[in-house]
């Protein structure tokens, strides 16, 4: 694209951005939503398949009660409200992933209807309110082999795994979300965010971006303040949480400069490409397909009974929400404090570490602050930095044990987030632990008091401030592996002043 | 040993199980009945024969093993080709599934081998069970035994005929609008609707999913009741299958022979016996309810206003599903593939194989049922359909508080000539008039032959409440004990 993008903040004080998010969510259950075929990610292509998902001539679906159980906690988790009976749908469709050429969905009787999450967004809480959740089974995968785009235009072959086929997989889908202005995006990143804790703490999906449990597709539309609302793309392919964010103004800008030009936005799906954080068009819905939607004559209806929504409810754990306000007040923390907690995406992470045997404070310290630097910088989450609770809270217990010093500290972290090891065996392999001999150092301060009479003098003479330059000193020679104060104290006893 | 292939199903087992016979040389009287006659009839697509003798072994060695053998142990059965046999082709009389072998078995197929039932192989039937006469087979006609230029009825017309010709004792077919009792009247057999959900629709390949329901075909009502036993009960691979005991058909059939009816109450639809029906299939009809009464049954009429409607909302629902289930005849993973030659995109290919794989009834009912489902057509015409589905059930609700069973002739006609209705699609679609309202509903329906018209075989059916098949039975077996059953020419 040539057309040069106009300023956020321009587009923002122009025009009024509403957005939506349709999520999906593959469910952890042991088996696929309508056989008995294993769910586990990876497998050889089309070992984990039978006739059922394999949908060969005669093979019938049998729901997965595990799958309703599971969808029905995600709908209480999300304040929705439970239908008593609805069934399944079929959407019909022509695609070689679809072994049936249709999808078993829901249509208009969902299973969780008028929900609503609220979200953290800048110290203020947005209420995103939940038009549905519904359940589905998941397509297989194609692999378009011979074209120059990956796509099925331009192929020469094509190539399908059925193993994904029939995973359960659940829709959530939010109302249109209009009046965030310049922080739509932030608001669509929090609101995935918070909703992938949620479902993680209900343990009903690993709900990992990059392997697909956690799927998103972002709706996004522009108008002026004022006027109706504008039409909306869907904005497909969007792969992690930072992603989301991206696309969202990607599209307000992209959209804003098809608006300034006199243009109108077409109705369409786009694809997010991570690489330049651009969306490109992909099929357009002006020409909708006609999914011939009818109830799903194969399986009976869904009619759980209303004893066991209620067990279900009472047995919900304690959801993120709750849980950041009870760890807020143990960690002693600020409300401003907490969201920059929340801002970087180191709740659990913190809250692991301190489990480990690490205060709060020191916890924080090292997610906050080297961890986040190191995230940002290569532009992955926090949690994908490449090192553990576990091993931030052993970094800490070295320090603790006056092993490593500050500065050691952080060489030793970094070697953590290359994969050099555990942080034991990089301060070993690395030569990096604090030089504690005492006698190796009083040689070191005392060498260090003869090069510099002047400075001896000053310390003598009481300015004991001076004695910054002999621990700088001494700290050169012993290549920053001694611990400072340590240094300063002996430079302190060899110069018979009091600290 | 008298004509083994002339028996019953009862007689053959209990020869089996006396040791007077063995499983074998029942097994080989049919297949070379079969070898003799089929040329003619062509009631099998396909004859297992090894698969079969080998069946046969296994229970010969069971019983010399001194196992306990079932109640059907070493009879033979015919499946018709709807149904997933395990390595066996199994073409829902279509072209797209030419060659394909199931690598499972469907449910009843399952319960049939463990029952010890020979499987002789897949009987002829109309495309995907959709037609009256088996004319839609894209393997060509079978013919009724009764007349070789007539029509043995449809879909399941090569059951019927191989039942018919003595080719075997017992038949499954499958039952979505008729296909079991509609040619079990124009060719003298016994043919069954069981309850929706009484028998296991697993690896029944899908015409209409809310409607089709497998079910027994035999010469006589014990000997489908020993059959309908074997097959039927839950099963929990199949969604819509009713988790309760199977009604205790058999008890029901030995009942109804002892040819006592007394307390019985049937009722007549009057919709049924009106000027649609041919005046000799109505005077087989009145025959058979004057031997009913006199066998102690209450005769009444009912009127079912609504069942009048049952062929239209049955031809919205019926294509409207199939629309969807043939859907997955694509050329990509199973059956045929055509004009995949390296230049067509992936769409071509799934057209072509479907232009030249279904033929033109399939295609036909995929025509009005995509158009059916349609956006904005939706509450029109399928909508509208299953609104009169729950019109049709609240009549058979009401006349099962005023009568036990309901009872009417099966077909309007006796068996019409091969080629007389292939032109005009709606005469062949009134074929199954009186046969679709039970299907809406779901309850159970048995043909049983009644008498005869010009010399070819009237049916009368037997229509109960859900989960009350045993009630039609003891009816059919009644019936049964008072007129008889009816043998066609020699061939």
């Amino acid at each position: 694209m040539t057309t040069t993008l106009p300023a956020y903040d321009e587009v923002v004080a122009r025009y009024e951005p509403v957005i939506g998010l349709e999520t999906h969510v593959e469910l952890g259950t042991n088996t696929k939503m309508f056989c008995g075929c294993p769910t586990d990610f990876g497998g050889e292509p089309n070992t984990r398949v039978c006739p059922v998902c394999l949908g060969l001539p005669g093979a019938l679906p049998v729901a997965n009660k595990a799958a309703i159980e599971a969808i029905i906690r995600i709908g209480l988790a999300l304040n929705c409200s439970i239908a008593e009976w609805c069934r399944f749908a079929r959407k019909n469709y022509f695609y070689p992933d679809m072994p049936k050429n249709f999808q078993i969905s829901q249509y208009d009787e969902p299973i969780c209807v008028d929900g609503y999450l609220d979200v953290e967004v800048g110290g203020e809480t947005v209420r995103i309110e939940i038009e549905r959740v519904h359940l589905e089974e998941d397509t297989g995968k194609t692999l378009h082999v011979g074209g120059a785009t990956g796509r099925i235009h331009g192929a020469t072959e094509s190539l399908v795994d059925y193993n994904r086929a029939g995973i359960p997989l659940v829709e959530i889908v939010t109302k249109p979300i209009p009046g965030t202005g310049a922080l739509a995006p932030d608001v669509a990143r929090a609101y995935v965010t918070e909703l992938r804790d949620v479902i993680r703490t209900l343990g009903v999906s690993d709900v990992r971006m990059e392997e697909g449990s956690l799927r998103c597709d972002v709706n996004t539309s522009l108008n002026l303040p004022g006027q109706e609302w504008g039409t909306r793309t869907e904005t497909k392919n969007v792969n992690s949480l930072r992603s989301v964010e991206r696309a969202v103004r990607s599209e307000m800008l992209r959209q804003a400069s098809v608006l300034d030009a006199g243009g109108r936005i077409t109705q369409e799906t786009r694809h997010f490409h991570e690489e330049t954080g651009d969306t490109t068009p992909g099929r357009s819905k002006e020409t909708a397909t006609d999914y011939r939607y009818f109830p799903e004559p194969d399986l009976v209806p869904i009619a759980p009974d209303p004893a066991w929504v209620a067990e279900l409810k009472a047995a919900l754990p304690e959801l993120p929400r709750v849980h950041r306000r009870r760890l807020q007040q143990q960690w002693g923390l600020s409300d401003l404090d907490m969201q920059s907690v929340l801002n970087a995406g180191a709740v659990e992470l913190i809250e692991a570490t301190v489990a480990a045997g690490t205060t709060p404070a020191a916890a924080r310290k090292w997610w906050l602050g080297e961890l986040s630097r190191r995230a940002n910088e290569s532009g992955v989450e926090l949690a994908d930095i490449g090192a553990t609770p576990a091993q931030v809270a052993e970094l800490q217990g070295l320090v603790d044990a006056g092993k490593l010093n500050d500065k050691m500290a952080r060489a030793v972290l970094e070697g953590v987030v290359d994969g050099e090891g555990s942080p034991t065996e990089i301060m070993t392999n690395r030569g990096l632990e604090v030089v504690s001999d005492t006698g190796a150092l009083t040689a070191a301060v005392d060498e260090a008091i003869a090069a510099n009479p002047d400075i001896a003098d000053k310390i003598r003479s009481g300015k004991v401030a001076a004695a910054g330059a002999l621990v700088g000193a001494v700290m050169k020679t012993t290549r920053g592996q001694a611990d400072a104060k340590t240094v300063r104290e002996l430079v302190l006893e060899r110069l018979g002043v009091q600290g | 040993m008298s004509d083994l292939t002339r028996m019953t199903a009862a007689e053959i087992a209990a020869l089996v199980a006396g040791g007077e016979t063995s499983a074998v040389e029942v097994t080989r009287a049919h297949l070379d009945r079969i070898a003799a006659v089929d040329d003619r009839v062509h009631a099998f697509l396909h004859v297992d024969t090894d698969g079969a003798l080998d069946a046969a072994r296994a229970v010969d060695e069971r019983r010399a093993a001194g196992e306990e053998l079932g109640p059907l142990a070493g009879v033979p059965v015919a499946v018709k080709d709807v149904l997933a046999t395990r390595g066996v082709p199994t073409t829902v009389g279509s072209k797209i599934l030419e060659g394909w072998r199931p690598p499972y078995d469907a449910t009843i197929v399952q319960r049939l081998r463990e029952a010890g039932t020979v499987m002789l192989g897949k009987t002829n039937m109309d495309e995907f069970a959709m037609g009256s006469s088996t004319e839609y087979s894209a393997y060509g006609p079978t013919h009724n035994p009764w007349d070789l230029s007539r029509i043995p009825g449809g879909s399941g017309g090569g059951s019927a005929a191989a039942l018919a010709a003595y080719e075997a004792p017992l038949a499954i077919g499958s039952d979505t609008g008729g296909s079991i009792r509609q040619p079990g009247a124009v060719t003298g057999t016994v043919g069954v609707k069981p309850t929706y959900g009484g028998t296991s629709r697993y690896g029944l390949v899908a015409f209409s999913s809310s409607l089709d329901t497998p079910g027994p075909c035999a010469r006589t009502v014990l000997d489908a009741a020993l059959l309908h036993q074997v097959i039927a009960g839950h099963d929990p691979r199949d969604s819509t299958s009713i988790p309760q005991p199977v009604p205790d058909v058999v008890a029901a059939a030995k009942l109804g022979a002892t040819g006592d009816l007394t307390g019985v109450r049937l009722g007549i639809v009057s919709e049924f016996v009106g000027e649609g029906a041919e005046p000799g299939v109505m005077a087989a009809f009145r025959e058979a309810v004057d031997a009913l009464a006199k066998l102690g049954a209450e005769i009444v009429d009912v009127s079912c206003p609504t069942f009048v409607h049952a062929l239209p909302a049955y031809y919205l629902i019926a294509p409207s599903e199939c629309s969807s289930n043939l859907a997955r005849f694509d050329g990509v993973r199973f059956g045929l593939r055509v004009g995949d030659d390296g230049n067509r995109s992936l769409e071509e290919v799934m057209s072509l194989t479907r232009e030249a794989g279904f033929g033109p009834e399939v295609k036909r009912r995929i025509m009005i049922g995509t158009y059916a489902l349609s956006s904005g057509y939706y509450d029109a015409y399928y909508g509208q359909a299953q609104k009169v589905r729950t019109l049709i059930t609240r009549d058979f609700t009401a006349a099962f508080e005023r009568v036990d069973a309901l009872i009417s002739p099966t077909t309007p006609s006796v068996a019409f000539p091969i080629g007389a209705r292939t032109a005009d699609p709606y005469q062949m679609y009134l074929a199954d008039l009186f046969t679709i309202p039970t299907n809406l509903y779901g309850g159970p329906g048995i043909s049983v032959p009644c008498g005869l018209s010009e010399g070819l075989p009237v049916g009368l059916q037997v229509m109960a409440p859900t989960m009350a098949d045993d009630r039609m039975y003891r009816v059919a077996a009644a019936l049964e004990s008072a007129v008889g059953t009816f043998t066609p020419p020699a061939l």
